[in-house]
């Protein structure tokens, strides 16, 4: 008797046996939690994996003390739920120096994320981190390994990168150097989508459509979502039904105009929408390989 | 190709609830495309994604900047420039890697591995390959089957994918000719059948102008079979095959939250197992039957193959990482020596005889390749004798393990007979290979014959040899008796030798350190010069902190049945801890150490040793002399 497992299901199997072969091999895993719908679906499988085991790993959040407030607040509960202990990390620097995304453009994500990473990755010693990032998101992660081998100074060489075949994954490492894990490489967007559905997985309010206090700013709308915003000259917030495709720093993220108030709502407007994901996102306008120089350097 | 317009659109606005329902039950189908820049690889899947709606607006706009900028389409766009992912492949206009793209219809799912076409990438191809279940071999229809052809076809079919679909593109150049496609059909019948591949589906296609992509195009009339997409949306998949074998299933991590619950995670390989089958743990051979198949989503009436799920047994029986459960009634074969195909993957020459890691399923273990039989020429298929294999090149070769393990041919089955080999000291991966099929050492390798044989060594000293393998922390005590028993056995008039751990690293083993991989190294070594000493007829006493019951098996294994006695000096880590006879204990706490056993480093207990002395409850002397009446006794 054949039961034909649909694309989901094997993908979920492929995710879950990616995420065993790491606890299996590495000595210190963590499992990044960027509190977005991916980090969601992360999370959710993790659970799955390892039942009835809570997943044997801590969740670490390296925090730029930007991201929305509701993103803070479904962090703290998620990783409750989970049973699973929550890590954060600010990058002292940047605290001292006060950056913000407001004021240090790109040095912002350099020092809290890129650099942050480093250091908490560094200050506890974990030597494989699972990330949630997908190959259909940009034309350089398509070609990232599933365990992406990184450096004692956490560079991403893709020239050098390991061969891997059928499920075998080489977790093999010197000591001080370490792996990027990528469970969901091969699932795209609507996959994530399908899935939150399929499985009832909570995820951020801000992904769905409600009046909210906005302005716009250089082709983006932008949420106010604390009184750090500072406005400028003849600018006063407005209220717009609004929602996020993709949730990062507040001032960084740009909202879509919208009415979807459900999941299949916002799987519809997703589908029939003529942009892609990383759109409203600023950090990717730069040139085009942009994304691939920051990898390089040990950005996610 | 505009009045092709999928109805997906309609339906998603209409009805977003119906296209989740039947977009939640496609099927997913993983398959590569083989040819070079030439044939319009990239220009296909561009056209593919495109066709099937997978570029977005912003991407669209920046293909056609991109296009104009550095395309090779003139004012078209060029669709090759979607898939070139890294920037140095785009400047140099050739795809250097793997990558990987998805696009669905309204059947299926699909994951596309995009990967070079050129020889000096067999390597990429050989990995894209692996996890496809269909291949697309481009043709450029006015050139016809060349050598990269035949390469291509010869390594998918190596790598054991069924479905070939031979896409002869660029049809618009050549007229739309029936003759010309007729004539290559013909000429890759004769090829594919050279190398066994007795089945494809040929379809003449215009990657550039899309013709028999999505839709039968006006300008082939003549060609009345389905279009690439249909084709590829209903194909059938492998799934249906794995699923009917018996079952297999490599325990991937064993899942203790309490003392209550022991279940066996894993990915199943083939078949399908049910509550109250009875299964087979290989290589142990222990059976047991199935209690529970634990899911986070309940309980399961059956698993089947491409399921991750945990199972729970019913009886307490051993079983770790690495181990395979399978059908009681139907297991696999074990063995410790395989005709291989290995394709190598690294810059670095294969070096015979040096002892790489292999992993397989979930399986790794210290693996001897030998001089190839003969190396492949993927090009004409021509067998040339080679002394080794060097970066791209695919040999046929003896693999010795360490160790039996459980194993599937590679034609049975991927997961089970697919192996990567791991370089110990870069730990890059250097190989991948194919197991053929197994060979039995006794048969086939013939060791140095000797007449004085080691029974005679053993009659001439009036004793039986032995290793008696003292295991235990630092500081347990192992030396001590180790000392204790050789003394004793020496007034008895025994032949002995005691290997202690601190001399062997001042000689022998004076290059190692004490990283895992490197204690591993010293007891593998140790293993080799014991077995030695017991072919001289010896009684071999060593004292060794081994800290790994895998390493400890490996010694164990090297030995003659019954000759490998463990000896567990069982000493409470606190206990050792105080006495600190060297002043260890307190460097590796200060952090002045690392990879102290006990402290940062961990000691896997035997589980069943042959012998236990707990040191906190008997003397030197006693201890002594229990070891010496099993030697003695047994």
């Amino acid at each position: 008797m054949t039961k034909t497992l649909t694309h989901l299901e094997r993908l979920e199997a492929e995710a879950i046996h990616i995420m065993r072969e790491v606890v299996a091999e590495a000595e210190n895993p963590v499992m990044l939690y960027s509190v977005g719908k991916d980090s969601a679906v992360m999370l959710h499988l993790a659970k799955k994996a390892f039942y009835p085991s809570p997943p044997p790993f801590p969740l670490l959040h390296v925090d730029t003390t930007w991201k929305f407030q509701d993103m803070y607040n479904l962090r703290d509960k998620a990783a409750k739920d989970a049973g699973m202990e929550l890590l954060i990390y600010h990058n002292p620097e940047a605290v001292e120096r006060g950056i913000n995304p407001f004021d240090h453009g790109a040095l912002h994500t350099d020092m809290w994320k890129t650099e942050g990473l480093k250091q908490a990755l560094d200050k506890w010693g974990f030597d494989a981190a699972f990330g949630g990032a997908r190959r259909d998101e940009e034309k350089s992660r398509a070609k990232e390994r599933v365990f992406s081998f990184r450096t004692a100074q956490h560079r991403w060489e893709p020239k050098a990168q390991r061969p891997e075949l059928w499920s075998l994954y080489n977790a093999r490492k010197a000591k001080g150097e370490s792996m990027r894990v990528f469970p969901i490489s091969n699932w795209t967007e609507l996959d994530i989508w399908q899935y939150i559905h399929l499985e009832g997985i909570e995820i951020v309010p801000l992904y769905f459509s409600a009046p909210r206090p906005t302005v716009e700013r250089d082709g983006l709308i932008l949420m106010v979502d604390d009184d750090r915003f500072p406005l400028r000259d003849g600018e006063t917030p407005v209220m717009r039904s609004i929602r996020f495709r993709t949730l990062g720093c507040y001032p960084l993220t740009g909202a879509v105009e919208s009415n979807a108030q459900t999941l299949p709502d916002v799987i519809q407007e997703m589908l029939l929408t003529t942009t892609s994901e990383r759109q409203g996102r600023a950090i990717d306008k730069d040139a085009g390989a942009s994304m691939e120089i920051k990898k390089q350097q040990g950005y996610f | 190709m505009n009045d092709q317009v999928y109805k997906t659109d309609a339906l998603i606005a209409e009805d977003i609830d119906a296209y989740l329902t039947a977009h939640q039950n496609k099927s997913l189908l993983r398959f590569i495309t083989c040819g070079s820049v030439d044939d319009g690889k990239s220009t296909l899947i561009g056209r593919l994604l495109y066709d099937s709606k997978m570029i977005f607006e912003d991407q669209l706009a920046q293909l056609e900047s991109d296009s104009k900028r550095m395309g090779t389409q003139g004012q078209d766009i060029d669709f090759a420039l979607l898939v070139d992912g890294l920037a140095a492949e785009r400047e140099q206009g050739i795809t250097i890697d793997v990558a990987y793209r998805f696009f669905a219809t309204e059947k299926r799912k699909f994951i596309v591995a995009d990967t070079p076409g050129h020889e000096q990438y067999t390597r990429n191809m050989v990995t894209g390959a692996s996890t496809a279940e269909l291949a697309v071999i481009l043709i450029d229809a006015r050139k016809g089957i060349l050598t990269q052809t035949r390469r291509h076809s010869y390594l998918t079919n190596l790598l054991g994918i069924k479905n070939i679909v031979l896409a002869v593109n660029k049809m618009d150049l050549v007229g739309y000719d029936q003759a010309t496609f007729d004539q290559i059909v013909a000429d890759y019948t004769a090829f594919a059948n050279s190398i066994g591949v007795t089945d494809f589906t040929a379809i003449p296609i215009s990657g550039f102008k899309g013709d028999n992509i999505t839709a039968l195009s006006d300008n082939t009339k003549w060609y009345t079979g389905p279009t690439l997409m249909q084709h590829l949306e209903n194909v059938e998949l492998d799934q249906a095959s794995d699923q009917s074998g018996a079952f297999r299933m490599p325990v991937q991590w064993v899942n203790r939250p309490n003392l209550d619950f022991r279940g066996f995670s894993g990915k199943i390989a083939a078949g399908s197992i049910r509550p109250n089958d009875e299964v087979r743990i290989l290589p142990s051979g222990k059976t047991s039957h199935v209690d529970r198949i634990v899911t986070f989503d309940g309980d399961l009436e059956m698993g089947v193959a491409g399921q991750s799920i945990t199972l729970t047994l019913k009886d307490e029986v051993d079983c770790s990482r690495g181990q395979i459960i399978v059908a009681a009634k139907d297991p696999l074969e074990v063995a410790d020596q395989f005709e291989a195909t290995v394709i190598w993957m690294d810059e670095a020459d294969l070096i015979p005889g040096r002892s790489y890691y292999l992993k397989i399923g979930a399986q790794t273990v210290s693996a001897t390749v030998a001089q190839p039989k003969y190396q492949i020429n993927v090009n004409t298929l021509e067998h040339t004798a080679v002394k080794t294999l060097d970066l791209n090149a695919i040999g046929v070769a003896t693999i010795t393990t360490d160790r039996a393990i459980p194993f599937a041919t590679y034609a049975d089955n991927r997961e089970l007979g697919g192996f990567i080999l791991v370089d110990k000291i870069t730990n890059a991966t250097v190989g991948a290979g194919l197991i053929n099929f197994a060979l039995r050492r006794a048969q086939n390798i013939h060791w140095q014959a000797t007449d004085i044989d080691r029974a005679h060594h053993a009659n001439l000293k009036n004793q039986k040899p032995a290793v008696l393998w003292m295991t235990g922390l630092s500081g347990s005590g192992k030396s001590t008796i180790a000392n204790a028993v050789e003394k004793k056995l020496a007034r008895m008039n025994r032949h002995t030798f005691l290997l202690d751990g601190d001399n062997v690293r001042h000689g022998l083993n004076k290059d190692l350190g004490f990283t895992d991989a490197d204690r591993i190294e010293n007891i593998r070594r140790v293993g080799e010069v014991a077995k030695l000493m017991t072919d001289a007829g010896l009684i071999v006493i060593t004292a060794f902190i081994s800290p790994f019951r895998s390493e400890r098996d490996m010694v164990r294994n090297m030995m003659q049945p019954g000759e490998f006695v463990e000896v567990f000096v069982d000493t409470p880590l606190s206990v050792a801890e105080e006495r600190d006879v060297k002043g260890l204990y307190a460097k590796a706490r200060a952090g002045d150490l690392k990879n102290f056993t006990g402290i940062d480093s961990p000691y896997e207990a035997p589980e069943t040793p042959e012998i236990r002395i707990d040191t906190t409850a008997m003397t030197i002397e006693q201890a002594a002399d229990q070891i010496i009446e099993f030697l003695l006794g047994a």
